[in-house]
């Protein structure tokens, strides 16, 4: 029998977009063409100003490790532990959760404010999770 | 500024806390409602007023036998019913019913009749949070920790203070669940649960539950506990996300509800010296005393953010016995 999956995002017509961005290798964010604010999660008008012209844009993919855990238990399906469910802060302002790979999940290896860039992660067909590393140089 | 027009004047909780396996989630709410409104002397029918949240009002109306004028079903977590005193207040004093009954219950230790917890993969939360492996409480509410502890230079062993103050007030309480006092060491060397936070820093999962009678104050005089009256109250929310809060070093809820509190009641910080913080996670005390900043002994927050006044300090502060 197979191992339990992990949540899998379902997009609605609102977040599409941004699924389509991380099928693409791309990490993609919205910023207000009225008052310029760049924002997450993905709507279609600007939560700072309401203005309903928004435009999508394809971010740096890079940012910092703005906080975490180690989640130790209990865990959650299709995650093997002990893992860190992180926050990072994108150079483009908005924050977002995700996992850090290819890096110890230990407190030694995970350091507050350090560099890293988006790695993206297949599930399936339709959903390509954006996941981070430690930036490299 | 209210003028006392509303007061508490029943209270009660279930009649066991902790582990009740012979009661349902909703049985726990008729529980707490029943001997609240025994404590307040009244019958079923002079209730017309129904507040709860998780399960919802007519739920706990109809089983109760409720035919209520007014309801409200704010489900905003662990602190809901405290809004439901903020709208069960300025509802009487509309007019729109006489006597409310606010009820809060969980079978958290038994989960018996508990709806389930579930996340819709297509919601927001089950877009940008679920997949990254949060599950629960425990892995969510300690995810700004480490950003807080980094800004205002807090160390382990300081935060797990907390959980050891906590814990000796709760030796205060006939009613707590663990009384046993704890030290640091305890504390950073329980089972970790969801690094910085162990099993000691995290919130107890309990069974049981309480209800409150709120009615307007001309009214409040006649009932045999002595009234406590409504002298101010705040509300706000800030996200359902913990990824998208303003800030991790606070909570922008806080922020706005703790001043509102104030200058409802026209009181200020030196005038309060009995401080209850719903402290489900060991980090919540600290954030919520930085704002409500009531302890007159105490430095300001910014310097003292873990100030976390024991018993034995002037200002009182009180753990809550129950989830």
């Amino acid at each position: 029998m197979a191992e339990p999956a992990r949540a899998k995002p379902k997009p609605t017509p609102e977040t599409q977009h941004f699924w389509d961005g991380t099928q693409a290798g791309e990490l993609r964010l919205q910023r207000c063409d009225a008052c310029a604010n760049v924002y997450f999660p993905p709507r279609p008008f600007c939560p700072s100003c309401a203005s309903r012209k928004v435009s999508i844009f394809k971010a740096s993919g890079k940012g910092t490790l703005y906080s975490y855990v180690i989640n130790h238990r209990p865990a959650a399906p299709g995650f093997t532990p002990p893992y860190a469910i992180a926050v990072v802060e994108l150079d483009e302002g908005p924050r977002m959760m995700s996992n850090i790979i290819d890096c110890p999940q230990t407190p030694e290896a995970l350091e507050l404010d350090m560099k890293l860039e988006v790695a993206f992660e297949k599930l399936d067909d339709k959903i390509t999770l954006p996941l981070f590393r430690p930036a490299k140089g | 500024m209210r003028k006392n027009a509303v007061a508490v004047v029943g209270a009660a909780e279930t009649t066991e806390l902790g582990v009740i396996p012979n009661m349902s989630q909703i049985q726990l709410h008729a529980d707490a409602a029943l001997n609240a409104i025994a404590d307040a002397g009244l019958k079923l029918s002079d209730i017309d007023g129904i507040a709860t949240a998780v399960e919802t009002p007519q739920q706990i109306a109809h089983y109760l036998g409720i035919t209520p004028t007014w309801v409200d079903g704010t489900s905003v977590g662990g602190c809901s019913f405290m809004l439901h005193v903020r709208h069960a207040a300025a509802a009487i004093e509309a007019g729109l019913c006489k006597t409310v009954l606010i009820t809060h219950a969980e079978s958290g230790k038994s989960m018996i009749g508990k709806l389930p917890r579930s996340t819709a993969p297509d919601s927001l939360n089950g877009q940008f949070e679920s997949p990254f492996g949060v599950y629960g409480p425990p892995s969510m509410f300690p995810i700004p920790v480490l950003r807080y502890m980094k800004t205002y230079g807090i160390t382990h062993e300081q935060i797990a203070m907390v959980a050891v103050v906590q814990r000796e007030w709760a030796a205060k309480n006939p009613r707590a669940t663990m009384k046993a006092p704890i030290t640091v060491e305890d504390v950073l060397n329980s089972r970790m649960i969801a690094y910085p936070f162990r099993i000691l820093q995290c919130c107890l999962v309990t069974d049981g539950g309480g209800a409150l009678i709120l009615t307007s104050a001309d009214r409040a005089k006649d009932f045999p506990r002595k009234p406590v009256y409504i002298l101010g109250t705040g509300e706000s929310v800030e996200t359902p996300m913990v990824s998208q809060m303003e800030t991790f070093n606070s909570s922008r809820a806080f922020k706005v509800a703790g001043p509102l509190a104030f200058k409802e009641a026209g009181i200020a910080h030196k005038d309060v010296d009995h401080l209850m913080i719903y402290d489900a996670f060991a980090h919540l005390r600290s954030m919520a005393s930085a704002i409500s900043a009531s302890c007159r002994t105490r430095k300001p927050a910014s310097s003292s953010p873990t100030a976390t006044p024991a018993p034995a300090a002037s200002c009182r502060s009180t753990p809550t016995a129950a989830d």
